[in-house]
């Protein structure tokens, strides 16, 4: 064989490989998805969302509990996480261009890579330990934390998209510098923002690790802020590792909802950005 | 007429001070705002110290050297925990490299463009898949496969590495690694494909005039302009696997030693907070794990400023990396 | 009649760069005032220095006073975002609020300024549009996007919208710039009437507009006023070599 046919053979057999590196990928992708579906399809019943945790050992019972705490954090959390997330990222496109702005990207970015976990011992550090019991506020504040670089860091782009011509057209017509980011601005990116938040919610809803201890989990249907709070993700962590059959099946179950509420916000997410006008100029440029 | 008014109204005095005092009110709450994230970090880390502070007292640096971890005989040596968060990590971004690269090679130079779109969806999909999920089926399904397939499979090829010595009971380094490998693929995937996108088509084009084959065009005209990129964007995937959770003490084995053996159950530092925190039965065993916190938290720190140090320095300055 | 805004020794920087050196100036009222010079000469500059805009450019600053009515606009305790309210701007491209209607938009001076009184805004909205002579064309699409208009409604628009805010100078930067033909010969119009009521600031690069609309001209030339005389006198007989060359189309 010259070496012009064996310089072709390499790179056959190298873009060969390219390709089953992509099945390799996108196999377990497939087989994790359709044993979900196959595991827990046959467990998606009224029940798994009206019915409460049945006492360990009996069969049967639902996730009424769990679900309903996931909603509970994620509403909580998203009070901390917007308010702060958006007002971040105002700041930094409207008066970051500086050091302090430069700080904050930078910490903002280290909250984004901590580890979930450590944000959960910061929870219980600054929650739990002073009022000496787990409470849904314990983990609604370590998710809240996780969203915030998140919410931060897309509304930070969303507003640099917006035009100079907008906001000049604002302020040439008396309006002052606040209202013309708060009415002209984020109104505008607001579709951004929107993607930004949704995304970090899809984020939180799937985090287990920072609730173990501070939201902790429940048998129970409650909803006060102040109680340990059952959650989607820790429900499914504990029926997985239990050694209960029954309970296995659930979790099964419990991690196909959870997929198709993580799946539905990024679809959510996709289709908002794709609406907004200001995302699709940036892609063109 | 009233509707003049407005007008009028609007340029009163009481007004315009109004709105100078809303400005001021209002960069001073977003500043506010921007600073909570600041006050955020710098209270994570004082209150790992402050609250690891009688484990840093009590055993000091021996707390990373010593291999013994044993809360029931007080001894709390970090050592096989970060053998394990280690192991486990290197294994997966050892996997996780070529596979990741060659998908992203495969989405920006091979694929039919009707086929890139699905693709890139469901590798994104792997992304955004809930870390417990992963650990679920890691359980359930990797585990066995891993014992009664690929273990013994490995073992009899080459079971003279000391690394695939001995049976695999299903949980252990090897699983753990696979799944964080697996976690992190798209992380390296979207961000290869993101710099391989950038090198101009005219590079490609001039290749291929120049008779060099599809590969040697990939390997000589795109890659190189992207190794630094790649390679942070692998520092960046690490990072991320060294503070994986839920995935990993699923299939890790929970044992806190080290051995040389793949197929043998090991620990992580994040599966040690999981599982002992609420354990905890005294303030030292508490203290030690949030110190192993602490240890995780500035791992995580370092490795990750570096991987972005090197992401910036390719970009030219304000590039962010969309992960 | 008398001069509303006056400007002495007017001069402007981005940086370190100055861009406008000691302008003096006299805006009449209730006439039309182009200013017309080659590109870059500073026109957009000296414009924005009158209703305060410059100062939004980072690293902006200038020096000199604009007298509107005898009042320096830049004495410390004057609120630019007063001035902005009493003196209005036109820009170069339409720039209606992409999220508002045709009616938010004319309304959008006074109600980003908290003012909600449906029935008076009503009336605002379309006695602005009237004299933006775009009330007929709109008056039955007021809810409808203000961007789905065409470039030359989008512009009478936004002159609309700067009227609503009943200001008592009207300055326009190239405001016919990007319209075709027709549509400038409609906005010239406007400026006809407008002129009635308000005193009008008007830079344009073509001179044939300044020629058919204003009453006074000012040339400007590497940021300094090279010339500023009726306009009759400086289309027939300039007194500065320059502004001839420029009229004559030497250069420019």
């Amino acid at each position: 064989m010259n070496t012009y046919d064996r310089r072709q053979l390499v790179s056959r057999v190298m873009l060969g490989l390219c390709v089953v590196c992509v099945v390799v990928v996108i196999a377990p992708l497939l087989l994790i998805i359709g044993y979900l579906i196959y595991q827990g399809i046959s467990s998606i019943n009224p029940a798994l969302f009206t019915q409460m945790p049945k006492p360990v050992g009996e069969t049967g019972g639902g996730m009424a509990n769990a679900i309903a705490g996931s909603l509970l954090l994620l509403g909580l959390a998203s009070c901390f996480g917007v308010v702060v997330g958006v007002m971040t990222g105002i700041y930094l496109a409207e008066f970051g261009d500086n050091r302090f702005g430069f700080f904050v990207r930078f910490f903002s970015e280290t909250l984004n890579s901590t580890p979930s976990i450590v944000i959960g011992i910061f929870a219980y550090t600054i929650i739990v330990v002073p009022t000496r019991h787990f409470s849904a506020l314990a983990g609604a504040f370590a998710l809240g934390v996780i969203m915030v670089p998140i919410i931060a860091r897309t509304t930070e782009d969303m507003i640099r998209l917006v035009p100079t011509s907008l906001r000049e057209a604002s302020l040439a017509l008396g309006v002052n510098k606040w209202r013309t980011i708060f009415r002209v601005v984020l109104r505008t990116a607001s579709p951004g923002i929107l993607t930004g938040i949704m995304l970090a919610l899809a984020r939180a809803a799937g985090e287990t690790a920072p609730l173990l201890f501070t939201a902790f989990g429940s048998r129970f249907w409650t909803l006060s802020v102040n109680e340990p709070i059952s959650s989607l993700p820790v429900q499914i962590y504990t029926y997985a590792i239990s050694p209960y059959e029954d309970w296995h099946r659930q979790a099964w179950a419990g991690a196909l909802v959870l997929i198709g509420i993580v799946v539905l916000m990024g679809l959510a997410a996709r289709f908002l950005a794709a609406k907004s006008s200001l995302v699709r100029g940036a892609r063109r440029r | 007429m009233a509707a003049d008014s407005i007008a009028k109204r609007l340029k009163a005095p009481a007004v315009l001070a109004r709105g100078r005092l809303a400005d001021r009110a209002f960069y001073t709450a977003t500043f506010i705002f921007a600073g909570l994230v600041l006050i955020i970090v710098a209270a994570i880390f004082i209150e790992l110290v402050a609250m690891s502070w009688p484990s840093l007292i009590k055993f000091g640096p021996r707390f990373i050297t010593s291999t013994a971890w044993d809360p029931v005989a007080r001894k709390f040596g970090a050592l096989p925990l970060i053998f394990g968060t280690v192991v486990s990590s290197t294994l997966a971004l050892l996997l996780a490299l070529p596979l990741g690269l060659g998908v992203a090679i495969f989405l920006s130079d091979i694929a039919p463009s009707w086929l890139k779109t699905p693709v890139g969806f469901l590798v994104e999909l792997l992304a955004g898949i809930p870390s417990v999920v992963y650990g679920l089926w890691g359980i359930f399904v990797l585990a066995p496969v891993v014992m009664d397939h690929l273990a013994p499979w490995l073992n009899r090829y080459f079971g003279w590495l000391p690394l695939f010595k001995g049976a695999s009971y299903g949980v252990g380094m090897l699983t753990a690694g696979l799944i964080l490998a697996l976690m992190v693929v798209p992380f390296i995937t979207s961000v290869s494909r993101e710099i391989l996108m950038t090198v101009p088509r005219d590079q490609r084009e001039a290749a291929l005039a120049l008779g060099m084959t599809r590969w040697e065009m990939i390997r000589y005209a795109v890659l190189p302009y992207g190794r630094v990129g790649i390679i942070g964007a692998a520092i960046l995937s690490l990072g991320r696997a060294l503070g994986e959770t839920m995935a990993v003490t699923m299939v890790i084995g929970n044992t806190p030693k080290i051995s040389a053996s793949l197929f043998n159950p090991a620990y992580s530092m994040a599966a040690a907070i999981a599982n002992e925190f609420t354990e905890a039965s005294s303030p030292l065993y508490l203290s030690a794990l949030i110190e192993v916190g602490l240890v995780l938290f500035g791992v995580t720190f370092i490795v990750n400023a570096l991987a972005r140090l090197l992401i910036w320095r390719v970009g030219g300055g304000r590039k962010r990396v969309r992960l | 009649m008398k001069n509303r805004v006056e400007v002495h020794d007017l001069s402007a920087w981005f940086d370190e760069q100055q861009v406008l050196f000691d302008i003096n100036v006299a805006i009449e009222d209730k006439c039309v005032t182009a200013i017309i010079g080659p590109s870059g000469c500073g026109k957009s500059t000296f414009i924005r220095c009158v209703n305060r805009m410059h100062e939004t450019v980072p690293g902006a600053r200038m020096s000199g006073r604009v007298l509107l009515d005898q009042d320096d606009i830049y004495a410390p305790v004057v609120d630019p975002v007063a001035i902005r309210k009493r003196i209005g701007m036109v820009f170069q491209r339409p720039n209606p609020f992409p999220t508002m209607s045709i009616f938010d938009n004319v309304a959008a001076g006074l109600k980003l300024n908290g003012f909600r009184r449906n029935a008076e805004l009503q009336e605002i909205v379309q006695r602005s549009l009237e004299q933006a002579a775009l009330w007929d064309q709109v008056k039955d699409r007021l809810g409808e996007a203000g961007a789905s208009l065409s470039g030359g409604q989008q512009q009478r628009l936004c002159i609309a919208r700067a009227l609503a805010v009943e200001p008592e100078i009207l300055l326009m930067d190239e405001p016919c710039s990007a319209l075709d033909p027709a549509a400038t010969q409609r906005v010239e119009d406007l400026l006809v009437e407008l002129q009635n009521d308000y005193a009008i600031v008007i830079v344009t690069h073509n001179m044939q507009q300044a020629a058919r609309v204003s009453k006074y001209t000012g040339f400007f030339l590497n940021g300094s006023l090279i010339e500023f005389d009726d306009t009759s006198r400086i289309f027939t007989i300039p007194r500065d070599k320059r502004t001839e060359d420029y009229i004559t189309g030497r250069f420019g």
